[in-house]
This record gives C-alpha cells, structure tokens and sequence, in this order.
C-alpha cells in the first residue's frame, strides 16, 4: 500500500490500555462511536476528546491498546476523526481490531515525538517511514504484512468477507 | 520434520499441513465464544458480512457475563439481542448467572486438549492451561469465525516458562503469576506463546493452573499452554489426547522460576505490571475488598478466604466492604452445598450475580470515590472498576481475605495478621 498522510501529533504514553482508550462502562450504554467519542481517552486525559481536530495523528509508546481485547477502542478512534494510529508497539488484539476496521496502525519508533509537532507517514512497498518536520528526524518500520494489509485495503474484515466470502489468505 | 512446539503442532493440525512460527495460516476453529460485551457487535458485523448461516451452531456459544444481571435498559437490550441471535441460529446463549465465559466452558468439560478455541474476550487464553489453544480476539474476529469457521493467525513464537520446586505456604497461583509477570514483562509476550512446564506445575490442580494462564494476557501473550500430565489427564477422563511439544521444539525465551524462592505479591496500581513484594505495600489501608473474575472467583479460591478470615478471627475489619462474585454458578452450587456461600455471608460478605462482577465496572459494586480496593482481579488501570478516583491493587485470595481482617494491606498473609 503506498500513500502519504500529513499530520498533527497527538501524544500518549506507554500502556494506554483498552479501557483507557474507552472505558467498558462507557461501552455499557451504547456501542455507537459518535456518542462513544466524547469519552476517548478521558482516563489519560478528561479534555482530550473536545480537542481533537481534522487531520490529527494519535501517537503513542509501548503496547498500545493493551488489556481488554474490545472492538470499540479501534471503532471510537475512527469515531473520534482518526484514521491511523501510530506506537511503538501495538498490542495484539487491538493490532487486529484496528486493521479489521480499517484504521491503519503505523508501528515505528516514536520517543521524538512531541506533542503538537508536524509528521508526514509515508508508505511504500515494503515499508513505512515517518519524518518529524520539527526535529527532520526520519524513522522507519515494517510495512503492515499479509493478509493485514489486505484487510486494511478492502477497509477492514466486514467489508473483505463481504466481497470475497472468505477470510484472507 | 521440524520440530514444533506446542502452538505449532496444534495449528499444523488446523490448518491441515505442517506450519512453523511465522507462517500465517488459516486454521478450522473448534469453538467460537462470545460474551454479552463483544456479542452484539460481533452480531452486527455477523449480517454485515452477509452471514445468514453460523458454520456449526453447535460450536458457537455465547455467555452474558460482563452485565450480570444488566441494569439498564441499554444492557437489557444487548442481552436482548444475543438471546434473539442465538436463537435464531441454533447456538448455545447461557443465561445470566451461568458465569463467566471461559469459566463455564471449563466446568462443562466444553473445552478439551489439542483444541482451537477464538472467544471475543481477552481471558479466553485462561483456557490453554487445559492443553489447548485459546485466543481472545475482538468482534469482527468472532463474526468471521462463526460465519466461516475459521479464523487466521500467525503462529506465534513461544515462550517457555518452568515452575521448578514447591512453593511456601502463603504463596497461591497468583503470586506465581504475578512473578512471572515481573520477569516476562507486560508485553514481553507480545505476539508469542507461553508454554507451561517444569516439575512444580504438578503440585499445581486445574484451579491454579487456570490464572497461570489467565494472567500471561497481562505479559501480552497469545496464548498460554498447560502440559498434559497426570492431573489433566485426570480431569480429561479417558477421552483426552496430549499434545507435546517436540524435543528439539525451538523457543525465543526461556525463563525458569524457582518456586521455592517465592513470596507473595501485589501489583500496585495502576498497572498489573507494577508487582511489588507485599512489604512494600503493607499498611496501606483497604475499603473494599473483592474476591471474583476469572483470576480469582473459584471454588477454591473463596475456600481459602473462609480459612484464611477464620484463621484471622472471622471478622471484618471496621469499614471493610467485602464483595464476592462466583466466576459461575457451578462455582456457587459447590460454595453452597458445602456452606462457604453461607459461612461468607455470615462475616459480612456481599455475594453477587455470578459473573465478571465489578472486574471491569460493567456489573456488581463501583467502588465509592477516592478509596483503595483490593482485588483477586486482573485488572488495576485507573477507573477500570468503573469508578476514577479509586486505586486498585491486586494480590491473591489468601492476602485479599487477610487484609480484609486487617483494613490494611497485610505482609503475611499465612499468618492472618497485621505483619
């Protein structure tokens, strides 16, 4: 998959856990991510979800979206307007949530990210980097492998089975 | 032929040929589990797929266990529409008060060595301590897989963990856990297997063996896999096939623990990864304690809190709010029929709905604001019991019904005392 995404970073720390994402006794009254999204991330940060604006890029540390394996931490993130996450590392369960909503997770080393700063994420065959226009630090990562990057493509699983009327692979 | 782990053999067996780790492979799945959280959801992405069949109805089953009993009209109405789907189709939907997902599938036997089970709740992987591989995956996953039968994986790298020696008295199944935890790390198992092994797991009944593996989601892992022995082979009956690891099996960690060595631990909010010796956090004061979930809420587990309470006196101490949740309703049938339901409830324990409880602040008590729980749980983020000012610690059920005599964190919890 190749393309280009410009974006404002928006910062969170290591082990931003599932429930931290949405908390389960938000996801209690109601799976919808437009009214969801008013709670994203209110255990990190009680402000966050009335700040985010177009075009913003979650950026995160280590194991991100650790914890509960629940869907809706993926589904409130596309809610709340983004559409790739970036971490360190990603946890598995939301690793595969993400892709099979299609929010692309962008796993590269981000400890040079601050809050605020500008970043371009560039795919290409093979590969992912992203460059930080602050710092002109450039860094780089796997590309989302197979079947993933199929899922993603079709726009997550529901729409791949769908259309194929079999999983990947 | 190469030789395989665990991990490996069962998916080479799924997906129909030999696979290794970092193959990725569709396998045939044994059991699809869904919970009243991730059901109505995964139901959702079930029609939009187009699904109007379920592969086998027989090997689909359902649990409402994070809303037990649901309190709202919200929560009624995903009951609701998890009773009418499963109807519908033919599967299996358990009834509130049935218990916990993976929980039942262990009471009735409806797991077995050698299986791939995919449950849409993170703690299926308590499952794997039966032999088996168990994977917790989120809804679009379970809608696939009870539409297809099938779900893909990559076949994970394995860690192995040996349990060497006998453990001290005071030292449970948690302790173990959270020791290991301590050493792997909360994503030292990102992506990977653990392996069970190690002369001490004898010692170890199904019980323990059970949060062994419900806890290595904290590590990250993928799935946990419990050796087939003498004890589960027992439990199986005369029906259960072992499945071994290869002698030459490769694994990328290895980690031993010397169980002797052990003493009994907590982690400290707000993180399970947090572990710290009981010293450290003794004297800090408790208001709630709670014995359940899927860690903690087993028939042996709640035995151990009456010793443990009678040993201390048989009294709470002033303030001290003990919640009890059964992990499932064969949990609280042989609570009751040998009178610790009864003898609990006498101290001054709240029993509640079986299920997850207040685990994850979806049913049962919310903690009063600006207080410290104490729990069996696995879980200790901040307002994971649904309630943010609270601080969480979690510890076995022996040092839980100690430090709810106490009011305080207590240093041995054997002793039943203060320090």
């Amino acid at each position: 998959m190749n393309g280009r995404i410009e974006g404002r970073v928006r910062r969170v720390g290591d082990r931003v856990n599932s429930d931290y994402i949405i908390a389960s006794r938000r996801k209690r009254e109601t799976l919808d991510g437009q009214v969801l999204k008013a709670f994203l991330l209110e255990a990190v940060d009680p402000g966050f979800a009335r700040s985010i604006q177009p075009g913003d890029i979650l950026v995160a540390g280590r194991d991100f979206g650790c914890g509960s394996a629940m869907e809706v931490a993926a589904t409130v993130l596309l809610a709340a307007g983004f559409t790739v996450v970036v971490a360190e590392t990603f946890a598995r369960a939301f690793y595969r949530n993400a892709v099979n909503n299609g929010l692309m997770p962008v796993a590269v080393p981000t400890a040079g990210c601050l809050e605020g700063d500008r970043i371009v994420i560039e795919h290409e065959a093979g590969h992912v980097t992203m460059l930080n226009a602050r710092t002109g630090v450039r860094v780089s990562g796997s590309a989302l492998p197979q079947p993933m990057a199929a899922i993603l493509a079709a726009g997550g699983l529901v729409p791949y089975v769908r259309r194929h009327g079999r999983l990947p692979v | 032929m190469a030789a395989r782990t665990i991990s490996e053999q069962i998916l080479s067996a799924k997906a129909g040929r030999g696979v290794s780790a970092g193959d990725v492979v569709v396998c045939a799945v044994d059991l699809v589990v869904g919970t009243d959280a991730s059901g109505p959801m995964a139901i959702d992405c079930f029609e939009r797929m187009g699904g109007t069949r379920l592969y086998d109805p027989d090997r689909v089953i359902f649990a409402l266990d994070h809303y037990a009993p649901p309190t709202s009209a919200e929560t009624q109405a995903f009951h609701d529409r998890v009773r009418s789907f499963t109807k519908r189709y033919g599967a299996e939907c358990l009834r509130v008060g049935d218990g916990i997902s993976h929980q039942v599938l262990v009471d009735r036997h409806r797991v077995a060595p050698g299986q791939l089970v995919v449950g849409a709740d993170s703690h299926t992987v308590t499952c794997g301590a039966l032999n088996l591989f168990a994977i917790g995956v989120g809804s679009s996953d379970l809608a696939a897989a009870m539409l297809t039968g099938q779900v893909w994986l990559r076949v994970p790298e394995t860690i192995r963990v040996a349990l060497t020696g006998n453990r001290s008295a005071g030292v449970s199944a948690k302790d173990v856990a959270l020791a290991v935890l301590a050493e792997v790390g909360t994503d030292g198992a990102d992506y990977r297997t653990i392996e069970w092994t190690g002369d001490g797991l004898a010692s170890f009944p199904i019980d323990d063996r059970l949060v062994l593996s419900n806890l290595a989601v904290e590590m990250g892992a993928k799935a946990a896999i419990g050796p087939f022995d003498p004890v589960l082979a027992a439990w199986c009956g005369p029906t259960g096939v072992a499945v071994e690891a290869d002698r030459n099996a490769r694994y990328v960690r290895e980690v031993t623990i010397d169980l002797a060595s052990l003493r009994a631990l907590a982690s400290a909010p707000d993180d399970p990864g947090n572990v710290v010796a009981l010293d450290e956090v003794a004297g800090v004061p408790v208001h709630m304690v709670f014995i359940g979930t899927c860690t903690g809420g087993r028939a042996s587990d709640f035995r151990e809190v009456l010793a443990v309470l009678t040993l201390a006196g048989g009294q709470l101490a002033p303030g001290v709010q003990l919640v009890l949740t059964p992990a499932s309703a064969d949990v609280e049938r042989a609570l009751n029929a040998d009178g610790t339901y009864q003898r609990l409830a006498a101290m001054g324990g709240q029993w509640t709905t079986a299920g997850c409880g207040a685990c994850c602040g979806t049913s049962g008590v919310i903690p009063a604001p600006g207080t410290t729980v104490l729990s069996t749980a696995n879980r200790n983020f901040k307002a994971r019991m649904g309630q943010p000012t609270a601080v969480i610690y979690l510890a076995s059920p022996a040092t839980c019904a100690a430090s709810a005599a106490a009011g305080c964190i207590v240093a041995r919890p054997e002793n039943g005392t203060r320090v």
